[in-house]
């Protein structure tokens, strides 16, 4: 195969793979416009059959009109990327990591400990360790499911959805006790200097930007180019031909969990030591479970999860100038995420409306959402 | 032989097409069957047969071409039409609830009520042994289902279409989950049927099964009818020949083999099932190299078990497995690929085919991890490709590319895929087990083919199968399982059906009869 038929391959595959995603969305904003449309005398009173275009205008302009505003976006989407990646790369190996929350706030709070430790060292030492210190946190929290799924079958949504509370618990009981600062009113850390990362882009483009635009390559060559990748995805596939070929879903799945938590983890890190600056109970609560969304929507390919990452990303970037200019609440832009999560679903229900044909074997991410409540076990 | 071959079809089939995206399923296929015929439909898969029968039973509308019952056009939109018709079905999975009883089962769907609410059995119940009782069966209607055998699941599913008033039955492949005996009992009740008035459609792929039942023969291929035969005026060759479209050899000359040292020594193994019961008991026997050594067996008798433990999917709790003196009860599938095993699993899309996955990674399911197709942990794409791309032309693996999805290659194709992967290499072993369940004749004779070249060249074979006459016709050496343990080793030239069909079907318990068959049948 020349280079040439390869790449005009590789497009019309990606084209047919992302044909039910771009429907999904398209369904998804008409539902929004109809949900705008409904709750329009609301907002001023009458009925407004333009108020979609002028929120989505609003939203688009926000997102992507000004410089700040793509700044903005990428920033939003960073998080999502690693987070997205630590769901997909879960599905690839049939696995539904619902605990990227958890994984995602352990991150956080094990970066700003260690942020905290070094406050007084030289950036260049602090900032690779805190990170450091989040994937490491990161991974104890994949690990921990990954290795009771292998060896007591217990399932990793359960495990994954109990650990997310425990996280919570750690983070409010580390935040009001041992990390608490000195000069705070509520409960919160000190601020993190020498480990904040550095902005290079805009306002607030901080370098996680960089991490998360390299993990995805990394991660299209660990799960397409490697060999553990070729595991991992026949682990997901057929967890049988996988034990039948001589690999090891045992070990793979705890390798593919710790990854995983090692991709939230990092995504926690990245966003508390590049956004926030210190830790809080509130940490962004809800990353984590975005990111189930993000890695549907890219079909738990590392290149649709970045295009997710993006779509997400510039929602939440465009929602105060929608709220300004059409004076619909930000929460709209969770609703048409909702939406959105819930039309892919539904994705049966699209083929037939578009008569799209099944492509068939890429829905493995879908199959392993429903296996998992089927309990069918991989081990 | 031919009764009333010039009294009016009972039912008639005219022109029948179903076109599906890029196939024509069927083209303009006729077909006539007369009530107290025998009329077999033979053809590979993918002939044609089922789509046939399913425009016949309601599940496919044809897009041209008629149906007619008795000199009558009629419309037959869902299966309940055709049973209100008078076609029943009788599927190669039998559609049966095993916790319910028979009488349940044969009520499904078409209950009788009282007061409208309550399903009525007693009525039912005396009909349903009354109609047993008309063929010499004694059936006990409260009886469930899943604890009756195979065969008299089939006999359920037969009661059930003639309890419906069916006048035409469509058995499809009915005797492909049967041992010898039950083969011949349901031919028995077929014959009955026949005698009674019914018409019967007959779906099959065994000649002789066909030339021993039919009255007519029709042959499909590509979805058209090319030829009807009688019985008495053809032969298996014949038959292969129409539905391949060229000259088959349906018994593969298997030569002569010359047996070196023994490379597969099993002893004394005791292997469990998934529930933990032990299914295989003491179970001793060697396979020595250049030599097939056949398991034959009804399914369930603790073969599928006995694979497992020698190909390392599961442990033998008890015995020894040494393959060419090195002890391997305890390796894994891995080592045992190393060693130079190569296994052909029986339930192919399950363990041996990643479906979702192109030809060309499906091929390297067990050696992507080392040269030449993978450096350290870099897989190396275009040597996947090559090497893919060779075996499938060696093998004859009918691909539009090796990039394409394994699942979108026929059963056949995909079963050529596992053994141009399996056959390769340093092999020593081969554990065949199923090797040509489902397939067309081109893909067995091909398959048994490769398999007698690789013993040959001294590969130690061991080849499994539920399907008696493959297991006479390749192996050196027959081992009979029944109920866990390999009850009699027999030569594999000398054996013959009835034979190894008794020990088969009652373990030769029964020794007084067994001698009387092996003298009379020899």
């Amino acid at each position: 195969m020349t280079a040439q038929t390869r790449v005009l391959a590789a497009w019309q595959r990606g084209r047919a793979v992302a044909l039910v995603p771009a429907l999904s969305i398209a369904v998804a904003l008409l539902i929004g416009a109809m949900i705008m449309i409904l709750s329009s005398p609301l907002v001023s009173g009458e009925f407004n059959p333009t108020l979609p275009v002028t929120a989505y205008q609003a939203m688009l302009s926000g997102a992507f009109g000004s410089f700040d505003g793509v700044v903005r976006t990428l920033v939003n989407a960073t998080p999502l990327v690693l987070a997205g990646l630590a769901v997909g790369i879960g599905f690839k190996a049939g696995l539904f990591n619902i605990g990227a929350q958890g994984q995602f706030l352990i991150g956080a709070l094990t970066a700003a400990a260690a942020g905290l430790a070094l406050n007084e060292a030289s950036p260049f030492v602090a900032i690779p360790l805190a990170l450091l210190a989040g994937m490491l946190g990161g991974l104890l929290w994949g690990f921990v499911p990954g290795a009771l799924k292998a060896y007591t079958g217990a399932h990793e949504v359960v495990v994954t959805i109990m650990l997310n509370y425990v996280a919570l618990a750690v983070l409010s009981w580390a935040i009001s006790g041992p990390l608490r600062g000195q000069n705070v009113t509520f409960a919160r850390t000190d601020d993190l200097v020498a480990a904040s990362l550095p902005i290079f882009l805009g306002r607030d483009g901080h370098i996680g930007l960089l991490i998360a635009a390299v993990s995805v390559p990394l991660a299209s060559w660990l799960l397409y180019r490697s060999t553990i990748g070729f595991e991992i995805r026949t682990t997901g596939a057929n967890p049988d031909a996988a034990r039948y070929a001589g690999m090891h879903p045992r070990n793979l799945i705890i390798f593919t969990m710790s990854l995983c938590g090692l991709l939230a983890g990092l995504a926690g890190a990245s966003q508390l030591l590049g956004e926030v600056g210190y830790m809080t109970a509130s940490f962004s609560t809800t990353v984590g479970f975005d990111a189930i969304a993000v890695a549907l929507l890219g079909r738990a390919h590392p290149v649709g999860i970045l295009f997710g990452a993006l779509l997400f990303g510039a929602m939440q970037a465009g929602s105060g100038n929608m709220q300004i200019l059409a004076g619909l609440p930000v929460q709209m832009v969770g609703v048409l995420q909702a939406t959105i999560l819930l039309v892919l679903t539904a994705e049966v229900v699209i083929r037939r409306i578009f008569r799209v044909q099944a492509s068939g074997p890429e829905l493995v991410e879908l199959a392993s959402v429903s296996a998992s409540y089927g309990g069918k076990g991989t081990g | 032989m031919t009764p009333e071959l010039h009294s009016p079809a009972l039912l008639e089939m005219r022109g029948i097409t179903k076109r599906y995206p890029g196939v024509v399923a069927n083209d303009g296929i006729s077909l006539q069957i007369r009530a107290g015929e025998i009329h077999a439909l033979l053809g590979e898969n993918g002939a044609g047969k089922t789509t046939l029968m399913n425009v016949l039973y309601g599940l496919a509308a044809p897009d041209e071409g008629e149906i007619l019952m008795e000199g009558q056009t009629i419309k037959i939109a869902s299966p309940h039409d055709a049973i209100e018709r008078g076609i029943s079905m009788v599927h190669q999975h039998f559609m049966l609830v095993p916790v319910l009883s028979v009488a349940d089962n044969i009520l499904l769907g078409d209950e009788p009520m009282k007061n409208l609410v309550f399903v009525d059995r007693s009525v039912a119940s005396a009909r349903i042994r009354e109609l047993g009782a008309s063929f010499g069966w004694e059936i006990d209607p409260d009886r469930p289902v899943g604890q009756l055998s195979v065969g008299w699941q089939q006999r359920v599913e037969i009661l059930k279409a003639i309890y419906r008033n069916a006048k035409v039955l469509v058995l499809d492949e009915p005797t492909a989950v049967l041992t010898p005996q039950e083969t011949k009992e349901i031919f028995g009740v077929l014959r009955r049927l026949k005698a009674e008035g019914y018409a019967i459609i007959f779906i099959s792929h065994k000649l002789y099964e066909v030339l021993e039942i039919a009255d007519t023969i029709t042959v499909i291929r590509r979805g058209k009818v090319v030829g009807s035969r009688q019985p008495a005026a053809t032969n298996e060759d014949d038959l292969a020949e129409l539905m391949v479209g060229r000259e088959v050899e349906l018994t593969v000359d298997r030569g002569e083999s010359h047996p070196a040292g023994s490379m597969l020594e099993v002893e004394g193994i005791f292997v469990n099932d998934d529930r933990g019961r032990e299914v295989v008991h003491d179970v001793t026997f060697e396979v020595r190299a250049g030599e097939i050594f056949g398991i034959a067996g009804v399914a369930g008798n603790g073969q599928d078990e006995l694979v497992g433990a020698v190909t390392g999917l599961r442990r033998a709790h008890r015995g020894t497995i040494r393959l060419g003196g090195d002890d391997v009860t305890r390796a894994d599938p891995r080592r045992l690929h190393k060693m130079g095993v190569g296994f052909v699993p029986g339930d192919r899309q399950r363990f041996g085919l990643v479906l979702s996955f192109p030809l060309s990674d499906n091929l390297v399911l067990n050696d992507y991890y080392h040269p030449p197709y993978a450096r350290g942990l870099v897989r190396d794409d275009d040597a996947i490709l090559r090497g893919a791309e060779a075996a499938i032309a060696r093998y004859d693996v009918r691909t539009p590319s090796a990039t394409v999805p394994s699942q979108t290659l026929s059963g056949g194709n995909q079963q050529k895929l596992i053994v141009a992967r399996e056959f390769e290499g340093d092999v020593r072993l081969l554990v065949l087990d199923q090797p040509t369940r489902g397939l067309d004749v081109g893909s067995i004779e091909f398959i048994h083919r490769q398999a007698i070249a690789r013993r040959d060249t001294g590969v130690a074979i061991l080849l499994v199968s539920a399907e008696l006459d493959e297991v006479l016709e390749l192996s050196d050496r027959i081992g009979v399982m029944y109920r866990g343990r390999i009850v009699e080793i027999l030569d594999g030239r000398s054996a013959s059906r009835e034979e190894v069909g008794l020990l088969m079907a009652t373990g030769g318990r029964s020794s007084g009869i067994q001698q009387q068959i092996v003298e009379t049948g020899s």
